[in-house]
């Protein structure tokens, strides 16, 4: 019976006889829910479930750290033991976010010393973190076990040193992809010799050489590792003795895979991967050759992740690699690989699920290398079951594109960069609509997107007509008039991040989404044609959105550079730097 | 017989009238430099400026920040042998066009002179430049390219040496129609 109809009952002994949930049983039940969506969806049911909800979450998500303050979170969920946290505009990825435009951790960690003292774990991405804030987090909280780092700045080797040091039940310490200041290998050495509780360990981004005795010993005393990253000063012998000391390693990471080997140092690095049979995730493999990588083929034969962005292969080493690992679900490859090595792909990885192909030489001013809409073609044929993609090329056609999406029409990710920014089918030059006309109409399960090349305003009404479950939308250089944001705007009910560059789209078109952004994380547009007027209408209707506009020596009279949008419980930004304005 | 040729590179030891580095295969709307004597000086100044070969050289595309988006981590990264433009140190301007709606940012360091300026700027914002003289500005075209300098004066592209135009250019503009003409006549 609804627990709702028994409380608007003025009988209040037939309220407590007609409830069918002891409140124990009822928090039971939520503590089994693990997703946030449901978990949001139960605290909306009644008080009595919110409360029971807000109890019994162990773990929070925040998409966009501005969109509340720790005091409100740390108010309405008292027993917190997790925390993922995301901070910048995705766009601060590619430097158009200015350095201290702010989302530091600093302030989060305070509250949280306070409020969960018991904090195990912390996930960040695109924060601002401080060698004092992981002072601080190491010192004040001594549950501490998981820390996660992706696309952060503001820190050094030294914070990591902290950690290290203190935190002595660390489980996962797993570094990747920030801007780091890499002063020295030395914070591994800072893990004390009784330390043994490390499951997962990713260093592989940073540069500086560690002590490869600490490492090995660190290693050999962690039983329950289970991934291992390591850096490019870890050479192929140095992997060799690693892996020998921990042969139940699921996810690998090597250093580098160029080196002098013996005949008897090329047998035991074989011999060691042998050994390896959880292998599911490789990765590394910088400076890979022919010569080496056939070493690794015995451990490839659970491979479900395969990620070669850091190794220039070419077409025939990919091949070669790709016919020992027949389970492989997702692949990432440089476009080193070419066509030639795309088609291997189709032949050979019938299950793969996600294919990411990132540019060697994305800066360079002829695009005659890389990979063309042929080598796309050739995966679509051979790997159906592709749902996630992420292709850099220097040329598609809209033909091509079409004929993919109906090969593989499970598409949830596609994402399209033709690097040459407003570049035309290059058969018929006509704009590239018909395409992604194609991915929406084709792919009902599309839930992030992103265009490119010559589009006009019909690619917008396209989306806003199929793409219905589409929640994330990323434009560049694109579009004719404020109408094709519009068309996005009216026509896709889950949109919750919509980020733009580069396009004409301006106030009649920013104002249009009015009703709609409360329902969406975020937008983004840059060096569009909004203006402050709009920007401020905007900010004046919505009060519950933080409307901020980024001063830029690009900007003109009154135009608004950079703008970003937000819904948000926390009112204005209090931490903002100059040259952010909220309106 | 025509592979022999290509092999001896006979182009490199050709003896031409045009400038090194510009192709006597270009479209008429290349950058002609005939008789501009500090174009000529300042692109005879710099040594080691290759040939492309038998065929032509692609027109120079201007560095645009944040694209393609590939992290600055995995750009760094895969970046650190060759050059990477938006790691050393550019000199990145604005560049206007009358009657277009938003502007765009070049690196001017990114170029080797004059021609290869003009060819980049001309495939971003799609317009021919024209025949350029000292005397006559820019020729049988609707725009000019122009710079605001140092001082804040609206210069014509072209008129100073190279390396003198990158120490003192603000902000590149290019012109249309009736304005265009006055700036090409002498001071």
């Amino acid at each position: 019976m609804d627990p709702k109809r028994a409380k608007q009952s003025p009988d209040s002994a037939e309220a407590i006889r007609l409830s069918p949930f002891p409140d124990e049983a009822l928090d039971r039940i939520l503590a089994l829910l693990d997703s946030h969506k449901d978990r949001s969806s139960a605290s909306l049911v009644s008080k009595a479930w919110y409360h029971a909800e807000r109890w019994s979450r162990s773990c929070v998500f925040i998409g966009n750290c501005y969109s509340v303050s720790p005091e409100i979170l740390v108010h309405r969920f008292p027993n917190i033991r997790r925390v993922i946290l995301k901070g910048k505009p995705r766009f601060s990825d590619f430097n158009l976010v200015p350095q201290n435009w702010g989302a530091d951790i600093h302030s989060w960690l305070l509250v949280f010393a306070d409020h969960y003292p018991f904090l195990e774990e912390l996930r960040l991405k695109r924060m601002t973190v401080s060698d004092q804030s992981l002072e601080f987090l190491a010192l004040k909280f001594h549950n501490f076990k998981s820390l996660s780092l992706l696309s952060c700045d503001g820190f050094s080797t030294d914070g990591l040193a902290a950690i290290a040091t203190h935190c002595r039940n660390l489980t996962e310490l797993d570094i990747q992809e920030n801007g780091i200041d890499d002063i020295s290998g030395k914070w591994l050495n800072c893990f004390p010799d009784n330390f043994t509780s490390l499951e997962v360990l990713n260093f592989a981004s940073l540069t500086s050489e560690v002590n490869f005795d600490s490492l090995e010993r660190l290693v050999a005393r962690c039983n329950s590792l289970k991934i291992l990253k390591v850096n490019q000063s870890i050479t192929l012998d140095q992997l060799q003795r690693l892996l020998v000391r921990a042969p139940r390693l699921m996810e690998l990471g090597s250093g580098s895979f160029l080196q002098d080997l013996t005949p008897q140092q090329y047998t035991d690095l074989e011999t060691a991967f042998r050994g390896c049979r959880n292998l599911q995730t490789l990765s590394g493999l910088s400076e890979a050759s022919s010569l080496y990588l056939p070493a690794l083929y015995p451990a490839c034969a659970n491979l479900t992740f395969l990620n070669l962005s850091y190794a220039a292969l070419q077409s025939e080493e990919l091949a070669k690699l790709l016919a020992h690992c027949p389970l492989l679900r997702r692949l990432w490859v440089l476009d080193t690989v070419e066509d030639k090595g795309l088609e291997a792909v189709g032949q050979n990885c019938s299950l793969l699920e996600e294919l990411r192909v990132f540019p060697e030489h994305p800066f360079d001013q002829e695009i005659d290398h890389g990979v063309t809409e042929s080598g796309f073609l050739a995966v679509s044929y051979g790997c159906r079951k592709l749902s996630y993609v992420l292709y850099f090329c220097g040329q598609m056609t809209n033909a091509a594109v079409a004929t993919i999406v109906q090969n593989c029409p499970d598409f949830t990710h596609f994402r399209l960069c033709i690097m040459n920014p407003g570049q035309p089918d290059y058969l018929t030059n006509e704009p590239m609509d018909e395409a992604f006309g194609a991915v929406v109409k084709n792919c009902p399960k599309l839930q992030r997107l992103a265009v490119s090349g010559l589009l006009t305003d019909l690619t917008f009404e396209y989306i806003g007509t199929y793409a219905k479950n589409l929640e994330t939308l990323s434009v560049a250089f694109a579009g004719s008039s404020d109408w094709g944001m519009q068309c996005v705007l009216e026509g896709c009910p889950k949109l919750r991040k919509l980020e733009i560059r580069d396009c004409p789209f301006g106030n009649k078109a920013l104002l249009s989404g009015l009703e709609k952004y409360e329902s969406m994380r975020s937008l983004w547009m840059s060096a569009c044609k909004v203006t402050m007027n709009g920007c401020k209408l905007l900010a004046r209707e919505m009060p519950r959105l933080n409307v901020e506009v980024m001063e830029d020596e690009e900007s003109n009279e009154g135009q608004a550079y950079k703008v970003y949008v937000y819904r948000s419980v926390a009112g204005p930004r209090r931490d903002a730097p100059p040259f952010v304005l909220t309106l | 017989m025509g592979s022999f040729e290509n092999d001896l590179n006979l182009e490199a030891t050709e003896l031409r009238l045009g400038l090194p580095g510009t192709e006597e295969s270009e479209k008429g709307n290349g950058f002609r430099s005939s008789n501009k004597r500090p174009l000529s000086d300042s692109e005879a100044k710099q040594d080691g400026v290759e040939e492309k070969g038998p065929k032509a050289a692609p027109s120079p595309k201007a560095q645009i920040v944040g694209w393609p988006p590939v992290r600055s981590y995995r750009k760094n990264s895969l970046q650190q042998k060759k050059a990477d433009p938006e790691a050393a140190s550019g000199i990145y301007v604005k560049v206007s066009m009358d009657g277009a709606p938003y502007l765009r940012k070049i690196d001017i360091k990114a170029y080797k002179g004059y021609p290869e300026l003009l060819r980049a700027l001309e495939n971003m914002f799609k317009f021919t430049a024209g025949e350029y003289s000292e005397r006559e500005g820019y020729k049988g075209s609707d725009y000019a390219p122009a710079y605001e300098d140092k001082e804040g004066d609206l210069m014509l592209v072209g008129d100073v040496p190279w390396e003198m135009f990158i120490a003192s250019c603000k902000k590149l503009r290019i012109m249309k129609g009736s304005e265009a003409i006055g700036l090409g006549c002498g001071l």
